[in-house]
């Protein structure tokens, strides 16, 4: 594992298109899956002897469950308006990775096998046989793409190139052809109940010593509950804030802010995972069963309230799936839906993020702050593709760009934005997103992190910035391992609830 | 993929990860650090032994505060800090220490 070579893209002024090179990230794709990692989650061990029948039987099944598949792959006219948007094209000009040529990967194999022009005529219509070597490539590219959907914006007739995207992966597990780091978590997730594997004693003992540290810091007791019964508050957060830098700044930011608020919370040690894997892989079983144990977890203990911490995709099933995966939110039909359904408080928004959380307490004046605690700081903030562009917060367009923002703004002076067409909708990925937060994929996360760098680096030089906040732990994780080869301090990258951790006052001691 | 030390093979992972860490030795941990570009000295031992003490109970290597406040009673104040232990382990306290004490990568967003 010592440091792949590569060379790190620079750093330039302005952004500018790259000079196309073939096939230059060619070579880059992850581990792939064990016979062990993917018959535990139900996939084929291996490549089946069947496979190509069977991939096509898949994306036969998934165009007939998924109508916006079939439109995506119609509808594309190749005008070209998202080749210059994905963030690992601008990082490494290989002509694959403009989001329409990774679309066009599975679209040819579509047409070939789905339409009757490609069926008869496959050359005049660009229609191609599904053969080995597409096959590699989707297996390349299509964990080349971090599902972030910039490119979608950009998009005439609102391809989400991320479906795609999770297609391309749904039928590589389907006949045995999974990633390994993907997979290997979901298997974690439903054997232990997060994507780390830690058992119930660890994170005990890590909470145990989280409390001992706040209090010599702080001298209060601020507690870290976990499977509290009765507790209104059900915190669901990633593993990764229980066991990483900077995420578990955040974790301690919010413990803080229910014990400056008063309000009862515990963590639960079944469901001690917000992220959810399926999401990535395109497999809407897997989702579900990820989903549904925050709903046991939630009936099991009792609890009111919902709360998701600093995890984008999270946000994004939370936001978008959770209602009619689980209950939580209306939606859900069946018998224990409607159970968690009356038992959640529904004065308030279910499921709810720690920052709608945090800023609604701020609004009411029920939080104090010592702003000038985080003078140290200059803070740009990065909006994490998930939360940007698949769910929103609070009650207006856009809250979820405004809320992250107005807590930093309440717990921090001084505060400056990444340029326009860099950040809000318009943001780019971290280059760690999507299942692609893996070792053997450092390449393409460090060149996929080219624009987002460029940004940071033009508040850098312009206004001194030491500070990129976010509210996903993939960012987190993506950013402390690509800033250095950027030349930046891996310490630059923090959370939302860091700052709020450093500038809350506890009140009590 | 395999190692071999002192005339025995050692299955290891894609990664490089040892597969069953009953197998672990410290001839094995100095391989692996070699492989690592990392010279051992007494306080990579010490990282590297609470991190299998530490995994022997949890069956998790520990949190990197857990693992930043047990160096820092061990060694000074001043080297209880994930600064000192990315100088130790340039690629990455969890992953790269992980690795040379045969504990599992940890997985996840880490």
């Amino acid at each position: 594992m010592a440091a792949p070579e590569f060379d790190v893209p620079e750093l330039k002024e302005f952004r500018t298109i790259p000079r196309l090179a073939p096939d230059v990230m060619a070579h880059s794709k992850p581990h792939v899956a064990s016979e062990k990692i993917n018959e535990a989650i139900g996939f084929p061990g291996e490549l089946v002897e069947n496979w190509q029948e069977k991939a096509i039987e898949k994306m036969g099944d998934l165009l007939g469950k998924y109508r916006s598949l079939k439109v995506y792959l119609d509808s594309c006219v190749h005008c070209g308006a998202c080749t210059d948007k994905c963030h690992y094209f601008l990082g490494t000009g290989d002509p694959k990775n403009m989001p329409v040529a990774r679309q066009d990967l599975l679209r040819n194999v579509y047409r070939r096998y789905f339409t009757p022009a490609g069926k008869l005529f496959p050359k005049l219509v660009g229609a191609k046989d599904l053969t080995r070597d597409v096959l590699d490539d989707w297996y390349r590219y299509f964990n080349q793409c971090s599902e972030c959907r910039r490119c979608s914006v950009f998009c005439p007739y609102g391809i989400d190139t991320a479906e795609i995207t999770m297609a391309g992966r749904a039928i590589m597990d389907s006949i045995g052809l999974g990633q390994k780091y993907s997979n290997e978590i979901l298997g974690k997730v439903n054997r232990i109940g997060n994507n780390l594997g830690l058992p119930g004693p660890a994170l005990e003992d890590t909470l145990l010593g989280l409390e001992e540290d706040v209090k010599e810091d702080t001298g209060v007791d601020v507690k870290f509950p976990l499977d509290v019964k009765g507790a209104e508050v059900l915190l669901i957060t990633p593993s990764a804030d229980f066991f990483a830098e900077p995420h578990i700044d955040s974790l301690i930011g919010y413990a803080k802010v229910f014990h400056a608020a008063g309000i009862s919370w515990t963590l639960s040690s079944k469901a001690s995972e917000a992220g959810n894997f399926g999401l990535f892989n395109g497999s809407y079983e897997m989702m579900r069963k990820v989903a549904l144990r925050i709903r046991e977890a939630a009936l099991e203990l009792g609890s009111k309230r919902i709360v998701v911490g600093e995890c984008g995709h999270a946000w994004r099933v939370a936001y978008s799936y959770w209602n009619t995966l689980t209950g939580v939110g209306a939606g859900g039909d069946d018998p224990f839906a409607r159970q968690l359904q009356s038992q959640l408080d529904q004065r308030y928004k279910q499921p709810m993020h720690i920052c709608e959380f945090t800023w609604d307490l701020i609004q009411r004046d029920v939080l104090k702050f010592d702003k000038e605690a985080n003078d140290h700081r200059i803070v740009t903030f990065h909006d994490s593709c998930n939360v940007a562009r698949a769910s929103r917060m609070g009650d207006t367009p856009g809250g979820q760009f405004e809320i992250p923002r107005n807590i930093i703004k309440t717990v921090a002076n001084k505060y400056f934005e990444m340029p326009h067409g860099t950040t809000h909708e318009q943001t780019f990925c971290c280059g760690g997103g999507g299942g692609v937060l893996t070792d053997e994929l450092t390449e393409i996360r460090v060149k996929g992190a080219l624009p987002r760098m460029e940004a940071l680096n033009h508040v850098v030089q312009a206004n001194g910035v030491n500070f990129m906040a976010t509210i996903c732990a993939i960012c987190k994780a993506q950013f402390t391992k690509v800033l250095p080869y950027y030349k930046f301090n891996r310490g630059m990258v923090g959370g939302v609830h860091q700052l709020v951790s450093t500038a809350i006052q506890l009140g009590d001691k | 993929m395999a190692i071999e030390v002192n005339g025995k093979t050692y299955e290891t992972d894609e990664e490089g990860y040892l597969v069953d860490l009953n197998e672990w030795n410290e001839d094995v941990a100095k391989l692996l650090a070699e492989q690592e570009n990392v010279n051992m000295t007494d306080q990579h031992w010490e990282v590297v032994n609470f991190l299998r003490e530490y995994y022997n109970e949890f069956q998790i290597a520990p949190a990197v505060r857990v693992l930043t406040k047990a160096i820092g009673k061990k060694l000074g104040a001043d080297k209880g800090n994930s600064q000192y232990l990315y100088e130790l382990f340039p690629y990455g306290p969890a992953k790269q220490a992980c690795k040379i004490a045969g504990l599992p990568k940890p997985t996840g967003c880490v």
